[in-house]
């Protein structure tokens, strides 16, 4: 899989990647008989490769529920998940966890940084797990890239935020993961940090051709985003291509007035 | 993800020393108790080897019983002369000496006229050769030794005790009281004294004719030059008579040490047991810091395993953890009890229970053995909490609020719960009922049970915690206020963690309670059984209850006006087909009216001759004898006789007044050397203090009422007692660090939610009471276990004993001590959380994550 490298513009056409992760036809039930809950139904969707895909819903609209079924950290119900071709559905917990080391980057909410590490081995920690030696200069352009070079040796305590975050993202893109998952990555930071590890992102789609999928309620967040789905009572309802903030809100409005 | 694993430790050092407290000191124990016990024995090795270095031959009787009151064979004068004129044989010396017999006791009086005898220490009377006194490992520090019949050397603990100097009079009691001089004095060794004993040296002529005996403990032979110790031997082993043995120096050195050997073998055995003890409980408290700990850390764990970590290496790493603590903590542990050894010595040589001393025995097996229990504890208590480790979920990253443990326990830890407490039951009444097991089977049946029951009562406790929450929180909820009611709440909403920290102190709790069941079980029969046999107002015995009187007692009783009947009961070990058996003489006219014989064969005591015995129904049935069979006794000394059953009685199995075999006074006098007496029976109408006038011409003799003198069978139950109360207290003192570390990290745990509380209005005062009435609940949650599991304990151990005659009778006073003693152990252990919960800052904890 070369790198793309493509920019941003608003004029250009949509250009069909190839697909990363596809969902088929996915649900999520709870409970059972009377009693239960579908907190997915029917859906499918295709990431496509070098791209930021959102996903936004209104809280219960399955967004959350779908990006743990997708990352493979959740089986669903109904259906299947494959990533580079590969069913993960069916998988084992063994393979689930290679498939963790090899194509599945994170980014979480409330950073979930080891707090007895320093920047640099949280960065390394996929690595070292796996039992592999990081590419030196592929770390230090990752840690030049983030912007935590001069920090890398203080702990999280002793980070922002906007840092802890920053040295999140460093973590999950440091093994080249075929995709990687943020989910709320801006829910605990203030508006200016959060442009910082947002733009962060979308660099690396840019430049490093990064697949990402983002779950976010923030509209400014998807607004930086090339695909933005929306969810509402677990279907996918709406779809839109690279939309400005307020196009956003207006969506999120529509699809929650349902 | 050894860097993850270190650094978490490092990080939460506090928690981590806390944690580790708990087997520090279960490590401490038993590496102390190998420690003191290897470097006493070492000590006693090296004074007794030495004692004997110049010594090439030991000619001494050979040993028939042990415990005798009479001693072994005697060499006689005429041998000795015969030993000095065999080839080869350079010096030789008749001695009294013997330290593992009872035959040699002298007692001291202090300048008051008491006799000195500590805590039922031994008071040896010896002779030593002044001429050659090297043959012993006495050595004089002041003075010279005794050379004639009213010269006496003492110890050195006792000369200072009791302030006696070269120069003074010192009364001794031996059959009656004699009148010496001090010449000397000496130590053992370079100890004062030895364990407490004191130690009188006469000259060995002086030695025999007090203590009555006609001939010599030892003679030591020194070869000539040139001559080695094993021709000596042969050259000497034909002059001997049967009753004499002879060994090189060395056996000899070790036989003089088997006595002591034992001794310490003992207390080494019952230390390591409560080291174990505190092992096992400290385990439990492992298992539960560490279960709190993984799961407050559920979401780090999750979050590994979301960057690819697989079960193996989150199990991995908990496991590690829990090997580095237990290495730490039992390094540390086997420090301290290099240092607890050293106190112990120092407060024995306080309680004047000088012991020799040599440089500190730190043995590769006690470091190996205190490493790996240590280590081997935490790591088991650890694996429990590791696997749960690995069923947390990678989805368990994301999910808000993250996980506390809430301690929901499933349909199937019941049954787990259930089957080991049954295993548990058949284990224990295998160990007690069955007949016929081999020894180290039935204890480890016994010991192994009673884990189990500990362990499966902790699986079965958090369903019970509901219902002893309601309950012993009743006062808390009921006076404590908000407080109360908050701390019972709290107990209850997470039963396996409350479960957890309560079961550490069940062990203790329950360990105390058995002993303080048992022992009262074992008085109570004990009452009765002697209850059963006297019939006698008045008992005289020693002082301390189980030396022998001398006869002149029973006479000087019977011949006090007043006195209507004293009967003496002669007493001594003897030999009968190879078995060790007390017999008792006793005079066939008063027996009866002191003492009530429980026939199984009838038979009249008048008509029992001197060739006669009334045998004990355990004798006659394990040697198979019936009335009239024949059978022959071997006494101390070597004699042997034959004796004929005459009657069949029933003593009760436990404390017998009288022993297996009966004769007559005039028979055991015959056959028996040096005869004494167990104690004297008498009915009377006078009054304790005039009977007591009596006997002063004996210091060590004491006459008794019969309830006194039930009470002063006991009391030696009781000294036991009180020092296993003091080495279980052990297991309380670790179960209270379980307790500390379960509710600091309770608190922790409980930040946000303490902060909420302070916000809308609790005060300071408040949050510590509710820690302090939580801990106090857990606390007596520990004791409703762990009572109830003594008492079924002890009642097992009655009912296995039932044929001895015990029966169970429950203590109410010291058990509602121990709740009390448990709810005051919970106080403590809440008062750092507390102090913790009260002073955090609100605003801070209501933004914690």
């Amino acid at each position: 899989m070369s790198v793309l490298s493509l920019r941003r513009d608003t004029a250009t056409p949509v250009v069909a990647s190839p697909v990363v992760v596809s969902a088929v036809e996915v649900g999520k039930r709870y409970g059972e008989g009377d009693a239960h809950v579908d907190a997915l139904r029917g859906v499918s969707l295709e990431i496509e490769e070098a791209r930021l895909t959102a996903i936004m819903g209104p809280s219960g609209s399955g967004k959350s529920t779908l990006m743990h079924i997708l990352a493979g950290l959740d089986r669903p119900s109904a259906g299947s998940v494959s990533i580079d071709g590969v069913d993960i559905t069916a998988m084992n917990d063994k393979q689930l966890t290679l498939l963790r080391r090899a194509k599945i980057g994170f980014v979480f909410q409330f950073f979930n940084l080891l707090p007895m590490l320093t920047a640099e081995e949280n960065i390394l920690l996929p690595l070292s797990i796996a039992g592999r030696k990081p590419e030196q200069e592929w770390l230090e352009e990752l840690l030049e890239k983030v912007g935590i070079g001069d920090r890398r040796r203080h702990r999280p305590a002793e980070l922002s935020g906007g840092q802890q975050q920053r040295v999140a993202v460093a973590r999950a893109l440091l093994s080249r993961p075929s995709v990687l998952f943020a989910d709320e990555p801006t829910g605990n930071l203030d508006s200016h940090t959060s442009d910082e590890v947002l733009s962060l992102l979308r660099d690396s789609v840019d430049e490093l051709g990064q697949t990402t999928v983002m779950v976010t309620h923030d509209a400014h967040a998807a607004a930086l985003a090339d695909r933005i789905l929306f969810l509402a009572d677990g279907q996918i309802v709406k779809e839109v291509r690279e939309s400005t903030a307020a196009e956003v809100l207006a969506a999120m409005q529509e699809v929650s007035g349902r | 993800m050894k860097r993850v694993v270190l650094k978490g430790i490092l990080g939460r050092k506090f928690r981590t020393i806390l944690t580790a407290f708990a087997i520090v000191l279960g490590v401490a124990m038993v590496s102390g108790s190998y420690v003191l016990t290897d470097t006493i024995s070492k000590a006693f090795n090296v004074i007794f080897a030495s004692s004997y270095s110049q010594t090439d031959a030991v000619i001494s009787g050979k040993k028939v019983v042990q415990y005798s009151q009479s001693g072994n064979a005697l060499v006689s004068p005429d041998v000795l002369s015969l030993v000095r004129n065999v080839d080869g044989v350079g010096a030789a010396s008749g001695e009294i000496i013997d330290y593992t017999g009872n035959s040699d006791q002298a007692k001291i009086l202090d300048k008051q006229g008491n006799v000195i005898t500590g805590n039922g220490n031994p008071t040896f009377g010896f002779g030593i050769d002044p001429d050659q006194p090297r043959f012993n490992p006495l050595k004089l520090t002041v003075g010279r030794w005794a050379d004639g019949k009213d010269e006496v050397v003492i110890d050195a603990a006792t000369a200072d005790k009791y302030g006696f100097h070269v120069g003074d009079r010192v009364n001794i009691a031996v059959g009656g009281i004699h009148r010496f001089r001090l010449v000397g004095i000496a130590k053992f060794g370079d100890v004062a004294s030895v364990g407490g004993a004191t130690i009188s040296i006469f000259d060995p002529t002086t030695a025999r004719a007090v203590l009555n005996k006609d001939g010599f403990d030892i003679v030591s032979v020194s070869a000539k030059p040139g001559v080695s110790a094993a021709e000596l031997i042969a050259n000497l082993k034909p002059v001997l008579p049967s009753t004499v043995q002879v060994q090189t120096g060395n056996e000899q050195a070790k036989s003089d040490e088997q006595g002591v050997a034992t001794f310490i073998k003992l207390i080494r055995y019952v230390l390591l047991g409560f080291g174990g003890v505190a092992l096992f409980v400290g385990g439990f408290v492992i298992f539960n810091t560490l279960s709190i700990t993984v799961a407050q850390r559920t979401r780090e764990l999750a979050t590994l395993r979301t960057l690819g970590a697989s079960r193996r290496q989150v199990l991995r790493s908990v496991v590690l953890e829990s090997l580095v603590l237990g290495v730490g903590a039992s390094v540390v542990g086997l420090a301290c009890g290099i240092g607890l050894a050293q106190g112990l010595s120092a407060l024995f040589k306080a309680l004047n229970l000088a012991l020799p001393e040599a440089s500190m025995v730190i043995a590769p097996r006690t470091v190996i053995v205190s490493i790996g229990m240590g280590t081997l504890v935490t790591v088991a208590a650890g694996l429990f909490p590791a696997i749960r480790a690995t069923r947390i979920a990678p989805v368990a990253a994301v999910r808000e609020g993250g996980a506390g443990s809430t301690g929901q326990t499933s349909r199937r830890s019941i049954i787990a719960a259930l089957a080991v407490v049954g295993a548990s039951v058949a284990s224990l009444g295998f160990g007690l009922y069955v007949s016929g097991v081999p020894t180290p089977l039935r204890i480890l049946s016994l010991v192994g049970g009673a884990l189990a029951l500990f362990v499966g009562t902790a699986m079965v406790a958090p369903r019970l915690v509901k219902p002893l929450a309601s309950v012993v929180g009743r006062p808390a909820a009921a006076f404590g206020g908000v407080a109360g009611r908050l701390a019972r709440g709290n107990a209850i909403r997470n039963p396996g963690r409350t479960a957890a920290t309560a079961a550490a102190l069940m062990i203790g709790l329950a360990l105390v309670t058995f002993v303080s069941v048992l022992a009262t079980a074992l008085r109570g029969s004990d009452a009765k059984a002697i209850t059963r046999q006297l019939n006698a107002d008045y008992v005289a015995v020693t002082q301390n209850g189980w030396a022998s009187l001398p006869t002149g007692v029973g006479k000087g009783i019977a011949a006090t006006p007043g006195v209507q009947v004293a009967s003496s009961v002669r007493g001594e070990q003897a030999s009968v087909n190879g078995s060790d058996i007390l017999v008792s003489g006793v005079d066939p006219a008063t027996i009866a009216n002191v003492y009530r014989f429980d026939w199984k064969e009838q038979a009249s005591l008048a008509r029992l001759d001197g060739t006669g015995a009334i045998v004990s129904k355990t004798m006659a049935s394990d040697k198979h004898l019936r009335v009239g069979s024949s059978f022959v006794l071997t006494t101390p000394a070597g004699t042997k006789f034959d004796l004929r059953v005459h009657g069949i009685y029933a003593p009760p199995r436990f404390d017998p007044l009288l022993g297996q075999v009966v004769l007559t006074t005039e028979t055991f006098d015959r056959h028996f050397q040096r005869p004494s007496d167990s104690l004297v029976l008498v009915r009377s109408t006078r009054s304790e203090t005039e009977l007591a006038a009596a006997v002063t011409k004996y210091p060590d003799a004491r006459v008794l009422t019969r309830s006194a003198f039930i009470t002063d069978r006991t009391k030696d139950m009781q000294n036991l007692l009180n020092m296993l109360y003091v080495l279980l207290a052990l297991s309380v003192v670790v179960s209270l660090f379980g307790m500390v570390n379960t509710l600091v990290l309770s608190v922790f745990e409980r930040t946000r939610e303490i902060g909420m509380m302070r916000a809308i209005g609790l005060t300071r005062r408040q949050t510590r009471r509710m820690v302090r009435h939580e801990s106090v609940i857990t606390a007596l949650i520990g004791a409703a276990l762990g009572i109830p599991v003594g008492i079924g304990l002890a009642a097992g151990v009655v009912g296995a004993l039932a044929k001895y005659g015990l029966s169970l009778s429950i203590p109410i006073g010291p058990l509602v001590t121990f709740g009390i003693v448990a709810a005051v152990a919970g106080i403590i252990a809440a008062v750092m959380p507390a102090r913790r919960a009260a002073r955090l800052d609100v605003l801070t904890a209501l933004q914690y994550e």
